[in-house]
């Protein structure tokens, strides 16, 4: 019978939960497992739903068994749950704590190239071996963890981009939000405002921030291959800690209050078509931030920046209704399958109409 | 670092670390402001900052969150999908926000305080002292003839809706009717062009001056609007092309009898035939004992 004729609806829901249940065949996962084994799963989780937490992040991994998408839902309806106490104070990605930085916009950057932690180098060589099939938890003994008990230890990196501005190849920060003509001191917090168009840059890069990897990767790839015209080349791209200061609410000192591992990325715009070189000859750039070690999407982020300051948009990317509308993955995939819910009054009324049109065709309708 | 242990909680409740109705007391405060500017303005919608409900989007985040945001201890709630009590969504929705409230739910319209819907009005009469709250997946009633947010905007403000009646008479052109099945555009308070849900067309005249205050809310599309009390909404027609709503002449419901409700067709297993049963299963077991 139909999932809604029979009387017993709330029986059905927990059968049907207990059946997931029953198909969780090996024994429990630890969430430290988790959150040490599938580090990308968490980050990327944490930068999807919203809210920087490790722990919870990998525990929304294990009850959504391994759907990332359904993980950072539970993470975003979870924090609905939490009031709103405060924003930080701005954090500067100079200040980072540099795991991995690279850039592929000059041979040699003052501080260096530090590859860091990346698979990027090695072939994708299914790994049968003992660290592969086997199950080891030794993967990380031959790595060196000492990184300096100091603070003062921690190199701090001057940014390729500064480099580029102080030469005057750069078009500056401030000019970045020409197509919104949104000229507000605090940045926009779509979270609590519903997003309006032309959104401010606040707005969009927020909106990047927690787009669905994926559906990200899909648009900026649309763009770099022939439905636009970005093709930026990488200035640079950190992957570090940076850490998050708020202003003390008595003392009004700034405080602490943890890091955050961001994984940025500065793209040149200087790809063939509308949006290479400003009017006054200078690079635009294209910015990406994102929570965890997500560099994809940090990259994604960086192009559709740039694609979405066309004042004209003639591609699906250049469109910002089109890309904020459209890379939030838990807007996407509950409106999608939402389409397993019963539709059959909206249904009836649509086979009311064809049975009407039909019948006027030929003829049958006495009266109207 | 959040420490797991201290929100699982060591007492009984599973809800333990939940606010009353789930979101928090700033949350719910912006959404009746926002509820109220949609009363001022009937049929405006109104941006405002939607939350991510425990519930997927599109399975009714936007009436979820009216609901806990209006809702108090004394409320009685119903919930109906396709005017079913017993629809799974409907089930769901239900258990969540008792689970979250203790609130009294129900199954009978006429003792409800708030009816949370997806698809339907129930059929039996409604007074001034409940609130209808509407599951809404496209606020936006040009948005099949227009998909870009900035633009309708403006053709609401201007009052611009020609394209949408330029849209109704090419219909007309091609199938000789109006096809337009649930989601009828209606006109509300002679302003604003509103999209009523997906309810099917049998359901809007019921709207029209109706004592009932309407509140409609789209969680995804972040938007809340209303049709207050008494308030007129006209679906769109031409003089010569009327509004129809569902045609169900000669068919009843095969439990009550009704041959004044809206029906759900069947399909028979055995035979392939049609049958036919009220969509309001509510009202059809009252029938069915000669309550209503």
């Amino acid at each position: 019978m139909g999932y809604v004729l029979v009387k017993g609806g709330s029986e059905a829901i927990k059968n049907a939960k207990a059946l997931v249940g029953s198909l969780r065949s090996a024994p429990h996962i630890k969430v430290s497992q988790i959150r040490g084994r599938l580090r990308l799963s968490v980050d990327q989780v944490m930068g999807e739903g919203g809210l920087y937490a490790p722990e919870l992040a990998a525990l929304a991994i294990r009850q959504s068994d391994g759907d990332l998408v359904a993980a950072s839902f539970l993470i975003r309806a979870y924090r609905s749950t939490l009031p709103r106490i405060g924003y930080s104070e701005t954090s500067d990605t100079r200040e980072m704590f540099v795991l991995r930085r690279i850039s592929s916009a000059f041979k040699e950057i003052p501080g260096g190239q530090i590859l860091g932690p990346s698979i990027d180098y090695t072939e994708r060589l299914l790994d049968f071996g003992e660290r592969g099939a086997v199950d080891d938890d030794a993967g990380t003994d031959d790595v060196d963890q000492e990184f300096g008990t100091e603070k003062s230890d921690i190199p701090k990196f001057k940014k390729v981009s500064d480099l580029l501005r102080a030469s005057g190849l750069l078009e500056d920060v401030s000019a970045d939000d020409e197509t919104s003509g949104d000229a507000r001191d605090e940045p926009c917090d779509i979270t609590r405002e519903s997003i309006r168009f032309p959104a401010p840059r606040s707005a969009r890069l927020q909106t990047l921030a927690r787009g669905e990897t994926g559906a990200m990767l899909a648009l900026a790839y649309s763009s770099l291959r022939g439905y636009g015209s970005v093709h930026p080349t990488i200035a640079e791209m950190r992957v570090g800690y940076v850490s998050l200061r708020i202003k003390h609410p008595y003392t009004g000192n700034d405080v602490s209050v943890g890091d955050v591992l961001v994984t940025e990325c500065e793209g040149i715009l200087s790809g063939v078509g509308a949006t290479e070189i400003t009017a006054d000859n200078r690079f635009s750039l294209g910015y990406g931030l994102v929570f965890g070690q997500n560099e994809k999407k940090a990259i994604s982020m960086s192009i559709l920046d740039g694609t979405m300051r066309a004042s004209e948009p003639k591609t699906p990317a250049e469109d910002q209704e089109f890309v904020l509308y459209h890379i939030d993955g838990i807007d996407a995939m509950g409106f999608v399958e939402h389409l397993k819910l019963p539709h059959y009054v909206t249904f009836q009324s649509s086979l009311d109409r064809i049975r009407a049109v039909k019948s006027e065709e030929v003829g049958e309708v006495s009266d109207d | 670092m959040t420490e797991l242990s201290t929100l699982a909680g060591t007492d009984s409740g599973a809800l333990k670390g939940y606010n009353f109705a789930f979101l928090d007391e700033f949350t719910k405060r912006e959404i009746r402001r926002k509820i109220l500017k949609a009363v001022a303005i009937p049929g405006y919608q109104v941006p405002f900052g939607s939350r991510e409900m425990p519930l997927a989007k599109g399975w009714g985040t936007g009436g979820i969150q009216i609901t806990l945001s209006i809702i108090g201890r004394s409320d009685v709630l119903k919930v109906i999908d396709q005017g079913s009590d017993e629809s799974v969504n409907a089930v769901n929705i239900r258990n969540l926000v008792s689970r979250m409230t203790g609130v009294e739910t129900t199954s009978d319209t006429g003792s409800a305080t708030i009816i949370q819907t997806r698809h339907r009005i129930p059929e039996e009469a409604l007074t001034e002292d409940q609130i209808m709250v509407f599951q809404v997946p496209f606020p936006e009633p040009l948005r099949t003839i227009e998909p870009s947010e900035q633009v309708t905007r403006r053709m609401h403000a201007e009052q611009d809706y020609s394209s949408m009646w330029l849209h109704l008479y090419e219909d007309i052109v091609k199938h000789g009717k109006i096809t337009i099945g649930a989601r009828y555009p209606c006109l509300v308070n002679g302003r604003h062009l509103m999209d009523p849900s997906p309810i099917p067309r049998w359901d809007v005249p019921r709207l029209h001056r109706s004592p009932v205050l309407h509140l409609f809310c789209a969680g995804r599309e972040k938007r809340i609007y209303a049709v207050p009390p008494h308030t007129p909404v006209e679906p769109l027609e031409f003089e010569d092309y009327k509004f129809e709503t569902e045609d169900f002449s000669g068919k009843v419901c095969e439990r009550c009898g009704s041959s004044d409700t809206f029906l759900d067709e069947i399909i028979d297993d055995a035979t392939g035939d049609s049958r036919y049963l009220c969509s309001d299963t509510s009202f059809c077991e009252k029938r069915q004992r000669g309550c209503a």
